[in-house]
């Protein structure tokens, strides 16, 4: 069945409130069309306004009470429509969630689930633009998800909302359009997924995560053309990080291209790479590394400047081909 | 400058000094009441002692003098219910029936401790006695509660959540985000703020307005009981009546027990001149306000104990102490697999 990627969103929350009493979903914008474009309409119409709750204007409180929650009994998901107000909610995703199991001795488990949803361009400019998922894999005891594909739309909110600890799940307004046939769903433990090669190639190995996954897609038909062959390493899941599959693959290909939508410094691209540097069989041959992510500034307002501030197709090939020739 | 107090004679430690009233409350329930203070206190003078034999490194905050809030809180809770704390949670963990020897072997790192030695002082959990947790972010645990609160209004079963904090913890943004929240949804959650007029060392006149903590409550339609904190008898009657509001039904409650710190902000010593106003005769004054002596005092007078019958049950506190002691100190620390291994829950299965 043909589903695009905020319809397979709504489609795992319908599954999940139908199938378990103890999942309920609230988050300011709820009962609003607008707020988190396409991906939860109507589910308080389906469910029940108990089950999805539109909230106070409290980003802190609302996603402390889904750690409460989560801590008796229930699988909460909280979501904030803008990953930029999740830092107002930082004590309680990063000083409570994120450490009760490990300073309570290993007994206790929020398993809450906090989306954000990165929502970028349309000159919304600097509070409403961030993609902050480093920050969130820099914290052990929260386990990071990024879906890059229609399928794991839907199926990472699954495994993060039945997994015991607290994840964050990440989706791309970028990607809300993008159309794929899903097959039935499977419960899959998060903490069994791994990184998935969706395209393969022996001259370039280019890696990323949600929105950035598919640019790389893009970019690898271009290249393709052109006769350069890249293999798309999809990263899913950014803590804890596995990147087994980019070393493998890098050691093929000997070229490793990392796109981030975040920025450079202590971020994602920068990790994935000294990751693989670090975990490359001694004797191997030299990989050439390259990052392409935000410039280093916030987002801009200005439409002209947002052309220039985000990686693009363009980018990754232009890129890709300076360093081959 | 000291600004007015807004509390009026409950902060004047001139005051509520003579022996409690007993609100007709039966003898072995006074007992038990009086034997659990003593337990915290003694507790925490044994930590005070083991800090400074320094077998005790982690921070501790002390709640000397402040046991009657606890005693009188969870004197109307069950196991059932889902009780939070912050950085000075002793009392608020002990009176629930929380173990003695597991909170001995948790400040002293040892595997045994409630919290399996990972946590030390601030961070206790015993849930089988209702006690989920206590973390020292000043506020942090609120929303929490406040949650489970949620969690228990889905659950239908009239149980409710509790969350102890400071006065200095309503100067949290997330703390007032919470107390909106839990009236909006009309949530079973229980406030109960031990206002000791210091966070760390600044007196609450340096740092608001007014010294009356309930008025957050009033703003956002909570219904809140003012008592006074070293009065263990108004105490538990004061949150007997707020605990079944919250349990019919009516939205959450605030209850603001008016008490004093003994020692310092963290650790054995009594701060004096460390915090501004913390002065030698005001701690004095409020020694005098002892919650333990008033009970003890008041029982006397009632000729309901003798004094050989307290100082038997207070006998029998030591000794239970020692013997948690010398156990926990025989015990072990956390095994170093544990650093790893306790960060995600699936990782802890897989070991």
């Amino acid at each position: 069945m043909k589903m695009s990627y905020a319809q397979a969103i709504r489609s795992g929350f319908q599954y999940l409130l139908q199938k378990y009493p103890n999942v309920f979903v609230m988050g300011q914008g709820l009962w609003s069309p607008w707020y988190v474009g396409n991906s939860m309409n109507d589910l308080e119409v389906e469910f029940g306004k108990d089950r999805v709750m539109d909230t106070p204007v409290s980003e802190a409180a609302c996603t402390g009470a889904g750690v409460g929650a989560s801590l008796c009994g229930y699988r909460p998901i909280v979501v904030h429509p803008r990953m930029d107000f999740m830092v107002l909610a930082m004590d309680q995703i990063v000083n409570q969630a994120a450490k009760w199991s490990h300073m309570l001795g290993g007994e206790s488990h929020p398993a809450v689930t906090v989306r954000g949803v990165i929502n970028r361009g349309g000159e919304q400019g600097a509070q409403h633009s961030q993609a902050l998922h480093a920050w969130f894999a820099h914290i052990p005891g929260l386990r990071v998800v990024m879906p890059a594909t229609v399928k794991d739309a839907r199926d990472l909110l699954i495994s993060a909302t039945l997994c015991d600890d607290p994840v964050v799940y990440i989706d791309d307004r970028w990607l809300y359009e993008l159309e794929d046939d899903l097959p039935e769903i499977e419960e899959k433990k998060l903490s069994n997924q791994v990184p998935e090669i969706l395209r393969s190639g022996k001259d370039v190995t280019l890696a990323g995560a949600g929105h950035s996954v598919q640019l790389c897609l893009e970019a690898s038909q271009d290249l393709s053309e052109a006769g350069v062959e890249c293999e798309v390493v999809d990263l899913r899941i950014l803590n804890p990080l596995n990147v087994s599959p980019v070393v493998t693959s890098a050691n093929k290909t000997g070229s490793l291209c990392v796109v981030d939508g975040g920025w450079e410094t202590c971020g994602m691209a920068g990790e994935v790479i000294a990751s693989v540097a670090e975990q490359m069989e001694p004797g191997s041959r030299n990989i050439r590394f390259k990052r392409i992510t935000l410039a280093n500034a916030p987002a801009p307002s200005s439409k002209v400047l947002e052309d220039i501030y985000y990686p693009t197709r363009e980018k990754i090939v232009d890129a890709i081909r300076n360093w081959k020739n | 400058m000291v600004k007015a107090s807004e509390l009026g004679i409950l902060a004047d430690p001139s005051k509520f000094t003579e022996p409690l009233e007993l609100g007709g409350r039966p003898k072995d329930v006074l007992i038990s009441l009086l034997e659990m203070m003593l337990v915290i206190r003694k507790v925490e003078e044994c930590i005070a002692d083991l800090i400074l034999e320094k077998k005790v490194n982690c921070p501790c905050h002390l709640a000397i003098g402040q046991e009657a809030v606890a005693v009188g809180v969870s004197d109307n809770l069950t196991a059932e219910d889902k009780i939070f704390g912050g950085h000075r949670s002793h009392s608020h963990f002990l009176a629930l029936g929380g173990s003695v020897s597991g909170l001995l072997a948790e400040v002293l790192g040892r595997s045994t401790g409630c919290s399996g030695g990972m946590g030390g002082s601030m961070h206790l959990f015993q849930p089988e006695k209702g006690f989920v947790g206590s973390a020292p972010i000043v506020g942090g645990t609120v929303p929490v509660a406040v949650g489970a609160g949620l969690a228990c209004q889905k659950d239908g079963k009239g149980n409710i959540a509790v969350c102890y904090f400071g006065d200095g913890t309503v100067e949290e943004g997330m703390v007032q985000e919470s107390f909106n929240f839990a009236s909006r949804f009309k949530l079973p959650v229980l406030f109960v703020c031990e206002n000791n007029f210091y966070s760390s060392h600044l007196d609450i006149h340096l740092r608001q307005p007014s010294d009356r903590i309930s008025r957050f409550a009033e703003a956002n339609h909570i219904s809140s009981q003012i008592v006074d904190g070293n009065d263990v008898v108004k105490t538990a009657l004061a949150t007997r009546e707020l605990v079944e509001s919250i349990r019919g039904g009516n939205g959450p409650g605030f209850l603001e027990a008016v008490t004093y710190r003994w020692r310092g902000h963290v650790g054995p010593d009594e701060n004096i001149d460390v915090g501004l106003r913390r002065k030698k005769e005001d701690l004095l004054a409020w020694k005098k306000r002892d919650p333990i002596r008033r009970l003890k005092d008041g029982m006397l007078q009632a000729n309901m104990i003798t004094n050989s019958d307290y100082c038997s049950v207070e006998d029998s506190v030591e000794q239970k102490i020692n013997d948690s002691l010398e156990e926990s100190l025989a015990a072990p620390f956390p095994e170093e697999s544990f650093l790893l291994s306790a960060v995600y829950k699936s990782e802890k299965d897989l070991s």
